[in-house]
């Protein structure tokens, strides 16, 4: 699954990366899932995207903001790809500070405009980043999503919710089940589904530049193997008197 | 120019003789072009170059993160989220510079300990090594401030953590902090100050690495053999050397790119792999990780920092005690050349110290763990453990272990150890000085 | 390896040398040249900037000889709606004469500054304009202000007409029509 030369380096050079290898959040279960954009040539799944983008929209719009992701990102070719139209349509939905205003004005979101933060009570976290700020981003969220036992405990005047993938007891409810989302494109409308779309789209969030990165990276690999390997010869050659003197 | 003898710059066109005549920058060039550089150097010695290029990268990706970056408690952050999501290439700038400080400390640790194995902290090297244990020191203030920068939550707990230990010194301890925090709480000061340091440190460092390398030229290199280049005529020379270019322009280049390689695999595939996820979360002042982790560079010094838990002697107290370590740690290697009695310079012919340098290898390990450990069941007790190696090893074992060792034989000059390894033609030869370019 | 002796291979060795140290080079000048690229460009202009070069502004609430003022690229730009008298009084005029005859009108190809070539789109009552004054760069007062009933500059007292043309004062230019377009009746898009 994971890129086997990724692992097998980062296993040599530095067997202490202990800072990456801390358990998730305070030694939860993580379940395993298979995303399309894992390992080196991994790349989002654009219906994948989409669908997460409409889980975010109509259920954790509510109460997480995404204040460093812009509406006309969610064009970008390498992410949604949603075209300019339906973004326009999208930004306008929200209600965003209007800087020409008073304080405190709104007006209705533009393209270039970044995802509000909702008012909620509980301070939840900004989504824009959270797939990179726990560790094992994606498959936390999507065992969070699919870890909730059910059993719950009073805190002082609110209730608790205990989540296997967060190992413990914590404030938020359940926040989507089966059939509360309705797709267009036939994927099935089950749990493990919405919670394996809303990874996938929250990791794009937070890394929109990923496949061009990883792109990127393909190319400069290749050449700094073939570069190498003519630096190798010449350094060959050049040593070559020094070491076998006519 | 330095102590070997190397073939005098003759310039020969009338505009090499004006320059040279006003300014000696071609006799400069040329002698660093053509440096006598003992034939017989192995793969350890690649890292000084790579350092080089590594400072080189860091300051230039640096500058150029500072045109994007934004200095304050609510820009900083946010700032560093539009170069990664907005700014041309600015995601693989700044990757580069992340992770270009954890590839920087890969390479002079392995320096390091190249010129601990090797002795190349012995007579006449003493400055030359001294100015290292500088730059190390430098580099090690620069990354704890440019880790400050994104204003992440390990960024403030960091910078608040690490500034704090000043408060612990005796009497002025409290003012200092204040002072350095420019503040009663870590805050715009605070962040305004580090980014002005850490824009200024690498060029700081750039300069003792000049000095360094000036050191370096006057003294030459050491060798796996710990042998000196025969420095009586230029013959001798010739003998034992060749010149950096083209020879080692060419080796340094191999390993350099091997190591770009390496590099390249971290930027591109595993950016965050030497992260910490915490720094993706905002600056909270008022909530705390629950596990508080330096980079892993830091981590061997900070375990000697948690290490001391007592107090020491009866009246230092433990949170002092655990600063004068930590510094100490870092302090005993500029007294290394005085504290070696033995008479042989290179570990390769010192069959008791061996053993005794791959401890303080393994040491240095175990103390990265453990600093990367909470501090529970039996972390602490590690940590103090290799702490006590760490202190034993340099101001015991080496100066011990010298007195009672008994060398093994070396080879007679540089010459012989190199016709000993490519034992081709036969081996009493002078051919590889005669097929060495004239100048 | 121990061939060199041989004179033949040696010459042969000596030109797959140049050939490996031609490739080396090149390879080399390639990864320098695309290294340096990000460093270039990473000071053009950013998506967030890019993103706001072009804006939409909706126009359906302007009346006629109402005026608004909008925002863009930092600077002010207005837009009018005229009255059919003050289309009639533009018309009347000859702006051959007067002192900037250059429509300064990136969307139309006019050559004189007439009414039909100060428009956006000449089929249409409104009329854009950078409110940035031609003269020292202040921003001219609107709703008819100056001699001239269009816009005035309170700065050195440049006075512009209903079509925005420089009449009276120091300004040397008329003010510039910005690129614009509209999308439909109520939507004008500027850049």
């Amino acid at each position: 699954m994971k890129n086997a030369i990724i692992s097998a380096i980062t296993a040599l050079s530095i067997g202490f990366g202990a800072s990456a290898a801390v358990a998730a959040g305070g030694g939860g279960k993580l379940l395993d899932h298979d995303f399309k954009f894992e390992g080196a040539f991994g790349t989002f799944d654009q219906g994948a995207l989409q669908r997460g983008f409409q889980v975010y929209r109509e259920v954790c719009a509510a109460c997480h903001g995404m204040k460093f992701v812009s509406f006309r990102t969610l064009s970008d070719k390498n992410g949604p790809g949603l075209s300019t139209e339906a973004v326009k349509a999208i930004a306008a939905e929200y209600e965003v500070a209007d800087e020409e205003g008073e304080p405190g004005d709104t007006r209705p979101g533009k393209p270039f405009d970044y995802f509000p933060t909702p008012l909620a009570e509980g301070n939840p976290p900004d989504f824009s980043l959270l797939a990179k700020a726990r560790a094992n981003g994606p498959h936390y969220i999507y065992s969070t999503l699919l870890g909730y036992t059910g059993e719950e405990k009073e805190s002082g005047d609110s209730l608790l919710y205990e989540n296997t993938a967060y190992g413990g007891y914590f404030s938020m409810a359940q926040p989507i089940d089966e059939g509360y989302v309705t797709y267009t494109d036939g994927s099935p409308e089950t749990l493990e589904q919405y919670a394996a779309d809303i990874s996938e789209f929250l990791m794009w969030a937070a890394e929109p530049k990923m496949v061009e990165r990883k792109q990127a990276g393909v190319w400069s690999f290749m050449f700094l193997i073939l570069f190498s390997v003519l630096v190798w010869f010449t350094n060959k050659k050049v040593w070559h008197s020094v070491k076998h003197p006519d | 120019m330095g102590t070997i003898p190397q073939e005098h710059y003759e310039p020969k066109s009338d505009s090499a003789k004006w320059i040279e005549s006003r300014l000696p920058v071609l006799g400069l060039i040329d002698h660093l072009r053509n440096f006598p550089t003992p034939k017989n150097l192995n793969y350890a010695y690649v890292f000084g170059g790579i350092l080089v290029l590594f400072l080189v990268i860091q300051i230039v990706t640096g500058i150029v993160l500072a045109m994007h970056y934004q200095v304050g408690e609510y820009a900083a952050f946010a700032s560093v989220e539009h170069i990664m999501r907005d700014v041309n290439y600015g995601w693989l700038l700044r990757y580069a510079h992340a992770n270009g400080a954890s590839f920087f400390f890969i390479a002079v640790y392995a320096h390091i300990f190249r010129g601990l194995y090797y002795g190349s902290y012995k007579a006449p090297r003493e400055i030359l090594w001294i100015i290292g244990v500088l730059i190390f020191v430098a580099m090690m203030a620069t990354a704890f401030m440019g880790y400050v920068l994104p204003w992440g939550q390990m960024s403030f707990w960091g910078a608040k953590v690490i500034t704090s230990l000043f408060g612990a010194i005796p009497l002025v301890g409290e003012s200092l902090q204040t002072w350095l925090w420019g503040g009663p709480f870590v805050g715009d000061a605070t962040l305004n100050r580090m980014f002005s340091l850490h824009y200024l440190l690498p060029f700081v460092i750039a300069g003792l690495t000049v000095l360094h390398i000036w050191a370096l030229h006057h003294v030459g290199n050491t060798n796996p053999t710990g042998v000196e280049v025969r420095k009586e005529s230029l013959e001798t020379v010739k003998k034992d050397t060749v010149p950096f270019t083209p020879f080692y322009v060419t080796k340094d280049l191999f390993a350099i790119l091997v190591f770009l390689t390496i590099y390249a695999v971290f930027v591109y595939f595993a950016p965050n792999y030497l992260g910490h996820p915490d720094n993706y979360v905002e600056a909270n002042s008022l909530v705390t990780p629950s596990h508080i982790v330096p980079e892993w560079y830091f981590l061997p010094f900070y375990a000697i920092l948690r290490a001391i838990t007592f107090d020491l002697f009866w009246i230092i107290p433990a949170k002092l005690g655990g600063v004068i370590a930590m510094f100490g740690a870092i302090a005993v290697l500029a007294f290394i050349p005085w504290l070696d009695t033995s008479n042989v310079r290179s570990t390769r012919f010192r069959p008791i110290y061996r053993w005794w340098f791959l401890v303080l290898v393994i040491d240095f390990f175990v103390l990265m763990w453990a600093g990367a450990q909470p501090a529970e069941g039996i972390v602490p007790m590690v940590s103090l453990i290799g702490t006590i190696y760490w202190f034993a090893h340099f101001l015991i074992v080496l100066p011990v272990v010298g007195l009672i060792e008994k060398p093994l034989d070396r080879p007679e000059s540089i010459e012989a150890d190199f016709a000993a390894k490519h034992p081709h033609e036969p081996a009493s030869g002078t051919p590889a000085a005669a097929t060495q370019p004239a100048e | 390896m121990a061939n060199a002796h041989d004179s033949k291979n040696h010459v042969a060795d000596e030109d797959r040398r140049d050939v490996l140290f031609l490739a080396t080079g090149a390879v080399g000048a390639i990864g320098v040249a695309s290294a340096v690229w990000p460093l270039v460009d990473q000071m053009n202009p950013s998506a967030s900037v890019l993103a706001q070069s072009s804006i939409e502004v909706d126009i359906s609430s302007l009346e006629p000889g109402q005026e608004m003022k909008v925002s863009f690229l930092r600077a002010p730009v207005f837009i009018r709606r005229m009255t059919e008298e003050d289309i009639a009084a533009v018309n009347e005029e000859d702006a051959s004469g007067m002192p900037d005859p250059d429509p300064r009108n990136p969307n139309t190809d006019g050559a004189v500054a007439d009414l039909r070539d100060r428009l956006v789109d000449p089929d249409r009552d409104i009329i854009v304009l950078s409110g940035v004054c031609t003269h020292l760069g202040c921003i001219p007062l609107g709703d008819g202000a100056g001699e001239f009933g269009g816009w005035f500059c309170p700065c050195h007292g440049s006075h512009y007409d209903k079509a925005g043309r420089i009449r009276k004062g120091p300004a040397p230019e008329n003010l510039p029509v910005p690129v614009a377009a509209f999308i439909d009746d109520d939507t004008l898009k500027l850049g």
